[in-house]
């Protein structure tokens, strides 16, 4: 389990490396840099730039630099926390996004454990009764959900919550916290808020997870040991929870890797429709403004989540299946 | 389906090798009478097929396939669908009532008119009730009422705006036209007055291409670079085997929008359609390249494989001749899986801004007006677009579906 460990941990470091490669290449892209841009705008309007200013950022950030220096720069700041300058607000990017990060993981976190409590009955549910109505009707739901673009299901539910329920959805917490520190009472309302833009992110989720559980429970359904637990007399729901469901219980943990960017990038577009304090809304902001520091930090946040998540899975995976850390690769 | 070649044999030497075993059939202890059978022998009965069954065991993998895709119903329907949505990107400008610049500033904001078949209880011609407008100025909406006494009818096969079929040849004919002086907007008007019904067809040119152009683009990527990976092996796939997870570590949409962000402002709406069909294609292809990946570590160790190395083939020649051929039909399957997701992603950058820009129609481009709460309050028929697009995901992922299961006939 050590040498799996740590055989992980090393291919983690240049995966981080490469990902922060590209982000760095993604903010550079875009032609001329913030600075020259700024200043032109500036002197059309008929004012002088904070020249002395913007040469001691451009100093601090290392614009002057050549690239690969400007990326070192960069990549150190990332490590030491500093994740650069938002031009757009004046300020730097730590400074900006504050609790954004913390409320991007609350949400992301909150969808994937609704994805199970919701995805495991269910998929359970259809497996066991294959071809019955229900079945059917669970897996069209399921197909319906995939298919539904997520921000119009937003829009929608907060329509009928508004006409039906009166209350003023959009947000993730009362008015009255937004600006106060944290607290208990501050934490209570983000998770009276927090469900629905759960629901509406976890519905794609959802149902592919629902589509896996249940072809992996058939799979396993139909094997030979089930025909002999069946012979010999075993009470079907010891049958069913004993053995296959336990085989089939793999891609729950596996599949956080392929949930996560699929709940972060539903979570980016959901927020912006409900106006949610995460990093969705901020970093469309920061893209239409070309304010590529921020918009960069934002991506890397959310890749490092994705990066971590998957390390954390594929390590809770090779705790419970001996078969994948004896064969100390990645999960297939 | 081994029991047809069984029952085909001849059932009369069964008969003798019963009637030889003694205790069953010669109870009565008599000398059992002595048989040989007249016809000539043929030692390949058993081996003749009747024509139904020369039909199926001879039929090629494309036409098992076929026969296989053709049990699941629901798969079948979903192609037609799509079929005829792809038909109809050819003829926008013929279905389409409207052309798609056609404004009418009369009538902003109006909500869906009913087609009418019955008058005063008999079958009719179809009819559309004329608008009544007025202001209300205590809430400042536009309010339609439709006027049961101005009837109009609706003409089909006729002459009415004026298009550029496929922006080459002039025309003026259409399927359906609004009626003579009047209007007809089946699906309501958006802001400035022009026919949803007409900019959702229009729409779909734009939509449907979007996914068959992206998924050619990770097609080819996933193609040759899971090829050079599963053919190759050792280091090269280890390499590849990572750029592949660092692309999957990007969550899609915030990467999508980053770099559909960088395109210049200054691009010429179809050049932005381009890029962005680049952009979904790019980070797509990763799911292809494992599956190519996967397939040919397993099949690179065959022995036809082994035979056409050492017959001097080159790599190339080997991974285009013998290897893909035989998981070509898989890889269509995982293609049709992947077109919807570019066609949410279409929609969701458009609608977000970042995506497709006026004055390119796509669905995307269409929902980006449906943008805040209001509009699904006051003008929700602005949200109809989301329909096509739900059909269409929901087709390819039924159809996907069908192809995956028959992908494999001799399973």
């Amino acid at each position: 389990m050590l040498g799996y460990l740590v055989h992980r941990i090393l291919i983690m470091i240049p995966t981080l490396i490469a990902i922060s490669l590209v982000i760095f290449v993604i903010i550079h892209l875009p032609p001329g840099d913030y600075f020259s841009t700024y200043i032109a705008e500036l002197q059309s309007q008929g004012e002088t730039a904070n020249l002395a200013k913007i040469a001691f950022l451009k100093a601090q950030y290392g614009f002057d630099k050549p690239l690969w220096q400007q990326y070192l720069y960069w990549a150190f700041g990332l490590l030491h926390g500093d994740m650069g300058y938002s031009f757009l607000y004046d300020l730097p990017v730590n400074a900006v996004v504050g609790d954004r990060l913390l409320l991007t993981f609350v949400v992301s976190f909150t969808t994937i454990i609704f994805t199970y409590i919701v995805a495991f009955p269910i998929g359970v549910y259809s497996a066991t009764h294959q071809y019955s109505i229900s079945d059917y009707m669970l897996t069209f739901l399921g197909f319906l959900g995939l298919a539904t673009p997520s921000f119009l299901l937003a829009l929608v539910l907060l329509y009928l919550a508004n006409v039906y329920f009166g209350i003023s959805v959009g947000g993730l917490m009362d008015p009255i916290y937004v600006d106060q520190p944290w607290n208990w009472a501050k934490v209570l309302s983000v998770f009276a808020h927090v469900w629905i833009p759960v629901v509406v992110i976890g519905t794609a989720g959802t149902a592919g997870m629902i589509r896996r559980l249940r072809a992996n429970l058939l799979d396993e359904l139909q094997k030979q040991y089930v025909v002999t637990a069946r012979a010999k007399g075993l009470h079907p729901f010891k049958v069913l929870v004993k053995y296959p469901l336990r085989l089939s219980l793999n891609p729950f943990i596996s599949d956080i890797g392929s949930l996560l960017p699929q709940v972060i990038s539903g979570a980016a577009i959901v927020s912006v429709v409900m106006s949610l304090p995460t990093t969705g809304p901020m970093m469309l902001e920061a893209l239409r403004s070309q304010d590529m520091f921020l918009a960069g930090s934002f991506l890397m946040f959310m890749a490092f989540l994705t990066v971590i998540g998957v390390f954390l899975s594929d390590l809770a995976l090779a705790a419970l299946d001996p078969r994948i850390r004896l064969q100390t690769g990645p999960a297939q | 389906m081994s029991e047809i070649g069984l029952t085909a044999g001849p059932a009369a030497p069964e008969k003798a090798r019963d009637a030889a075993r003694p205790g069953q059939t010669m109870q009565s202890g008599e000398a059992m009478a002595h048989y040989v059978s007249p016809a000539p022998f043929d030692p390949y009965t058993t081996d003749a097929m009747t024509p139904a069954q020369e039909r199926y065991y001879r039929a090629p993998p494309v036409l098992l396939m076929w026969w296989r895709l053709r049990r699941h119903r629901v798969a079948v329907a979903s192609g037609v669908l799509l079929l005829a949505f792809y038909v109809m990107i050819l003829f926008c400008e013929f279905l389409a009532p409207y052309a798609l610049d056609s404004r009418h500033v009369d009538f902003i904001y109006a909500p869906p008119q009913r087609i009418h078949l019955f008058d005063d209880g008999g079958l009719t011609w179809p009819y559309v009730e004329a608008y009544d407008y007025r202001l209300d100025m205590t809430n400042l909406r536009r309010v339609y009422t439709p006027n049961p006494d101005k009837p109009q009818p609706i003409r089909f096969l006729c002459r009415g705006d004026k298009y550029w079929y496929w922006g080459v040849v002039p025309g003026d004919f259409h399927l359906v036209c609004p009626p003579a002086g009047g209007q007809m907007f089946l699906l309501g008007t958006d802001r400035l007055g022009r026919d949803m019904l007409s900019r959702i067809i229009y729409g779909a040119r734009i939509s449907l291409t979007v996914g068959l152009i992206g998924v050619s683009i990770s097609f080819t990527l996933g193609i040759l670079i899971g090829g050079i990976a599963g053919y190759y092996g050792g280091w090269t796939d280890v390499l590849i085997q990572r750029a592949i997870e660092v692309v999957q570590s990007f969550p899609h949409l915030p990467l999508w929008m980053a770099l559909s962000a960088i395109l210049p402002v200054t691009w010429s709406p179809i050049l932005v359609y381009f890029g962005i069909t680049i952009i979904l294609g790019m980070i797509e292809w990763t799911d292809l390249a494992r599956a190519v990946r996967s397939k040919l570590l397993a099949l690179r160790e065959e022995d036809f494989c082994t035979a056409a190395v050492l017959m001097g083939a080159s790599p190339p020649r080997i991974i285009g001749r013998h290897l893909l051929p035989s998981f070509m039909s898989h890889l269509i399957a995982s293609a049709t899986l992947v077109i919807p997701s570019m066609i949410l992603g279409e929609t969701a950058l458009s609608f977000l801004g970042l995506g497709l820009r006026p004055p390119i129609t796509s669905w995307g481009v269409l929902l980006n007006e449906a943008q805040n709460i209001s509009v699904v309050a006051l003008y929700p028929w602005l949200i109809l677009p989301v329909i096509p697009v739900i059909l269409t995901v929901l087709a390819f992922n039924f159809l996907g579906d069908g192809l995956r299961d028959a992908a494999d006939p001799y399973h």
